[in-house]
């Protein structure tokens, strides 16, 4: 962001986003850097809207359609969690890092963080609470059970929503393949020899 | 029906964390919820001259700008801040005044009707600064580092180095072999896959219940009365999930002040979640440079062991765990002195990590014992083997019960240790050179009082209480299968209450003291239930137990039976129904028998292979075999899957983890989980753990915990195995491939 010591904000709003400093600096911008003194009062005056921009979005969530209104910035996963009160996708990052906010989206495995609601008007998105069927749970659910594939359990809806995009992919053929292809999901609680074993047991099963 | 302590029981709340059903902090909606996003400070060091909240406030759905110009009242002593797990100092304090302490401070909260319109609200905030320079450079600060107070009660005594024995210089001095050398760790960061959040539900009457991210509700609940002058009534904290924590939960956290405070400003319920860069303002495992002396003899007999830290910590607060005493501890040496001393740096406070102290003191010392092992031209297990302590020498007095023997020996088998050429290059598999390290670990083993209740109903179920945390450790588990075996219950008989802070008095969890305390603590109370339900039996005429003295009873199968003759037994439903009592509710305090008389502690042996390629340096774990010794097992299964996520900790301590500071800025650079690398799937192969037998009757289950032992001394026989692979010896971690460069 502009107009402190660095660019060091942490997050940048995808709409009405600011120059960067090299920007700024290219256009003859002059920043207070160097006195003791820094500051972000010199920022340009308006900036974006002041009411947020919102458009009409349906989508089949779990199998059941909704008609909503939103905030062009809300992405899936917030979607997910504040709006539809579907909490089992998590948030571990927001940034694309963690794969904790893994969705099926017209059966394919996407972080749902990085991910605007407005882009998927009329898409089909599974989340966990959309692979039990009946009662019964899905062969992947049972065999993080029996392997004791999580701890903490946060970050296992992306796990386990990974691997049935991972399993559907059909590319993971040996232990190494669903290793890499599993990378993307972090577990901090450091279960990935009980996840692989997981995941290898419902492949076999498949 | 057989009992559940120690087999490989599923988790109970599986079903819940495998459907999405489970719910942290951040998820519990209310209608009318507002979202707080948290302006953080872009400087380390300096004052705040003025938060301009102006551009926020006239965006549409902005409902506040909170900042130290603009709140609720707070308290304004230290004492109001210091929780349950304080360290000496004064404490941070949140949006308090115009302080700005270290980056990425919390300095303004912006309140609005969407979690979006926040974010984008707290992009419009500006502040001007005073900036003053910071200091955040362990190694230019080394020489200012002081040492450590020295205790003033056994609590603090715990922390600070104990006594020096012999004359350390003189035999370091005179050994006939001597190692040298400093070990150098960075910061890490705990990153959870949960973000730190607090909810905020805000009542009518001005009570709150708060969701937050802790590991110990009561904790949090005492400092928000204390910090907002509520009464205890008043404000109820709830944790029944945690998406793992691994220390940095053990401390209150800026989120919830953030929270209360918007709630109790806008008198509407709030929900604060820190980004993940953000947590990189809370606390982290301190970097510490630690030296290393061992003097022996040519036989590789230990004489002197000289052990000196210096461990970061905030200008605020001085946080420091006890580093250097494993070194004397764990290995027979007459002569040893420890020193500690603490860099005061402009960052936050640091904190305890997964097994403080001992996951960094004893990478050191067995860093050390393995390039001692190399001098002396001996095998690295053999070495460990001679200096082998049969008493804590820092204390002198025995060992409550110490199976490291069996741990070397199981381990060293289950990895094939005798089959390694001593030579380092000397093994290869194709275009990689392979290596194999090992290494010890030692944690303590404390209990600490705590309450259960039980509440027995007369169809055969029970509801078992205790204010405890489950941070993802297999707390709720080990619970119900201590509690079916105390009562002679199916485990689908009991259920689990905790993470509450109306629950009966636990302490946070952490330090692996919660499974020996809840445990113990059901059993207690199981007891007095027992004696109650005798009680009522020998009422029934003609009672089977009429003349069952209370010692010789015990639950079994649903029925109270006759410990000597099990056919002298009343099903629990007629001993209540026939008493007319349709619930048994029992609370009992249990207090640990104070065992001073012995070393409480549980070891590990950890046996690990590197795979290194020569062009490039990579290096691959692709075997670790840790071998514990931690007393009686509750549960094998999610015992096992806390030492095997212990041993993924180590791979990322050896290898991956390091917290990236700018100085000219003190600013974290790598402030997200992409740049501070942590293990992934691909980076973790095959792990083996084995839990050794080891009875012990130092707490009457016999338990240690495992929560924490499983990390100690994965770095270092990891760091040992890439000596051993490419014959270059890195001693400050992680260990990455531009290191390893010639
Ligand atoms: S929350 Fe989406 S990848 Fe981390
Ligand atoms: S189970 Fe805790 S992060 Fe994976």
């Amino acid at each position: 962001m502009i107009n402190t010591p660095v660019d060091t904000k942490d997050t940048e709003f995808p709409i009405s986003r600011q120059p960067t400093h090299s920007e700024l600096v290219a256009r003859g911008v002059t920043l207070p850097i160097a006195a003791g003194l820094s500051s972000r009062a010199a920022a340009p005056p308006s900036i974006g809207s002041a009411s947020p921009e919102v458009v009409s979005v349906s989508l089949t969530v779990n199998g059941t359609l909704h008609a909503l209104m939103l905030d062009t910035r809300t992405t899936i996963l917030d979607l997910l969690r504040e709006h539809l009160d579907l909490t089992g996708t998590k948030k571990g990052c927001d940034q694309g890092q963690c794969g904790a906010c893994t969705v099926l989206i017209d059966g394919r495995r996407v972080n749902s963080c990085l991910t605007f609601a407005v882009m998927y008007d009329g898409a089909q998105i599974t989340t966990i609470e959309g692979l039990a069927t009946k009662g019964t749970l899905h062969p992947l659910q049972q065999a993080f059970i029996d392997h004791d594939a999580f701890q903490c359990g946060y970050c296992t809806p992306g796990q386990i929503c990974s691997a049935v995009g991972l399993i559907s992919e059909g590319r993971a053929k040996t232990a190494d393949d669903i290793r890499e292809l599993m990378s993307g999901n972090l577990c901090r609680c450091g279960a990935y020899g009980n996840i692989l074993a997981a995941i290898a047991q419902a492949m076999r099963r498949a | 029906m057989a009992p559940y302590i120690g087999t490989a029981t599923s988790r109970v709340d599986g079903v819940a964390k495998v459907t999405g059903a489970a719910k942290y902090a951040a998820e519990f909606n209310t209608p009318g919820l507002v979202y707080g996003s948290i302006v953080t400070s872009t400087i380390a060091k300096g004052w705040i001259k003025r938060v301009d909240g102006s551009a926020a406030m006239r965006v549409k759905g902005v409902i506040d700008v909170l900042s130290h110009e603009h709140r609720p009242p707070m308290a304004d002593d230290d004492k109001a801040y210091a929780d349950e797990v304080a360290p000496l100092g004064s404490p941070f304090r949140p949006l308090y005044d115009n302080r700005v302490m270290f980056s990425r401070q919390p300095i303004a909260l912006v309140v609005a009707e969407t979690s979006e319109i926040a974010r984008f609200g707290e992009s419009l905030v500006r502040v001007e600064y005073e900036v003053e320079a910071p200091v955040t450079d362990l190694n230019r600060e080394r020489d200012a580092a002081v040492p450590v107070k020295p205790p003033t009660n056994p609590f603090e005594a715990l922390f600070t180095p104990p006594k020096p024995r012999g004359a350390p210089e003189r035999a370091l001095a005179a050994a006939a072999m001597r190692h040298e050398a400093e070990y150098c760790t960075p910061i890490e960061h705990h990153n959870p896959m949960e973000l730190y959040a607090a909810t905020v539900i805000y009542h009518a009457d001005g009570k709150l219940t708060l969701y937050d991210k802790t590991q110990g509700v009561q904790n949090i609940q005492r400092y928000v009365c204390s910090v907002f002058g509520m009464k205890p009534e008043d404000v109820r904290v709830m944790s029944p999930f945690v998406g793992g924590a691994f220390g940095n939960g053990l401390r209150p956290n800026f989120e919830i002040v953030l929270a209360v405070l918007a709630a109790r400003a806008l008198r509407r319920s709030v929900r604060v979640v820190l980004t993940r860069p953000q947590m990189y303002a809370l606390g982290y495992r301190p970097a510490m440079i630690q030296r290393i002396g061992l003097g022996a003899t040519t036989d590789g007999t230990l004489d002197a062991i000289t052990h000196d830290a210096i461990t970061v910590t905030s200008e605020y607060e001085d946080y420091y765990r006890q580093e250097t005493g494993w070194s004397g501890l764990l290995y027979t040496c007459a002569n040893a002195k420890y020193a500690h001393k603490l860099a005061k740096l402009d960052l936050p406070t640091a904190c305890d990590m997964r097994c403080p102290s001992a996951a960094t003191g004893v990478y050191a010392l067995e860093c050390a014992m393995d390039e001692l092992a190399v001098a002396l031209k001996a095998d690295p297990l053999e070495l460990r083997l001679r200096c082998y302590s049969e008493r804590d020498q820092n204390n002198n007095r025995p060992f409550g019960s110490k199976a490291l023997r069996e741990c070397y020996r199981q381990g060293a088998q289950a990895f094939g240790w005798d089959k390694r050429n001593p030579e380092p290059r000397s093994m290869r598999d194709g275009a990689d050179l392979v290596g194999w390290g090992m290494a010890t670990g030692v944690w303590d083993a404390f209990q600490a009082p705590i309450t259960v209740r039980i509440a027995l109903s007369a169809n055969g179920h029970a509801e078992v209480a205790c204010a405890t945390s489950d941070i993802g450790t297999g707390t709720r588990t080990i619970m119900a299968q201590v509690a079916a075996d105390m009562l002679g219950l199916p485990l689908d008989h009991i259920s689990i209450n905790l993470g509450d802070s109306n629950l009966p008095q636990s302490p946070v969890e952490g330090g692996s003291w919660i499974a020996v305390s809840v445990s113990n603590g059901i059993a207690t109370t199981a007891a007095s239930i027992r004696d109650e339900l005798l009680r009522l039996a020998k009422q029934i005429p003609n009672s089977p137990l009429a003349a069952t003295a209370p010692g010789e009873v015990a639950l079994i199968d649903g029925k109270l039976a006759d410990k000597g003759d099990v056919s002298r037994a009343i099903s629990i439903s007629d001993a209540m129904r026939q008493g007319g009592v349709e619930r048994i509710e029992q609370e009992k305090t249990t207090n640990p028998s104070a065992d001073a008389a012995r070393a409480h502690n549980t070891h590990s042996a950890v046996f690990a292979e590197v795979k290194v390629d020569e062009q490039l340096g990579v290096i691959r774990v692709t075997r670790v075999v840790s071998a514990v010794a931690a007393g009686r097992i509750l549960n094998t299964k999610t015992a096992g899957s806390q030492v095997l996520g212990s041993v993924v900790w180590g791979i990322g301590m050896a290898l991956h983890e390091e917290t990236l500071i700018d100085h000219r800025f003190g600013r974290v650079m790598n402030a997200n989980i992409a740049e501070y690398h942590m293990p992934v799937n691909a980076d973790v192969h095959d792990i083996k753990v084995i839990f050794v037998d080891e009875p012990d009757d130092s707490n009457p289950l016999g338990i240690k915990g495992v929560g924490e032992i499983g990390i100690v001394g994965v770095a270092a026989a990891i760091a040992n195995a890439v000596y051993h692979a490419t014959g270059k010896r890195v001693r400050d971690l992680p260990i990455t491939l531009d290191k390893l460069s010639p």
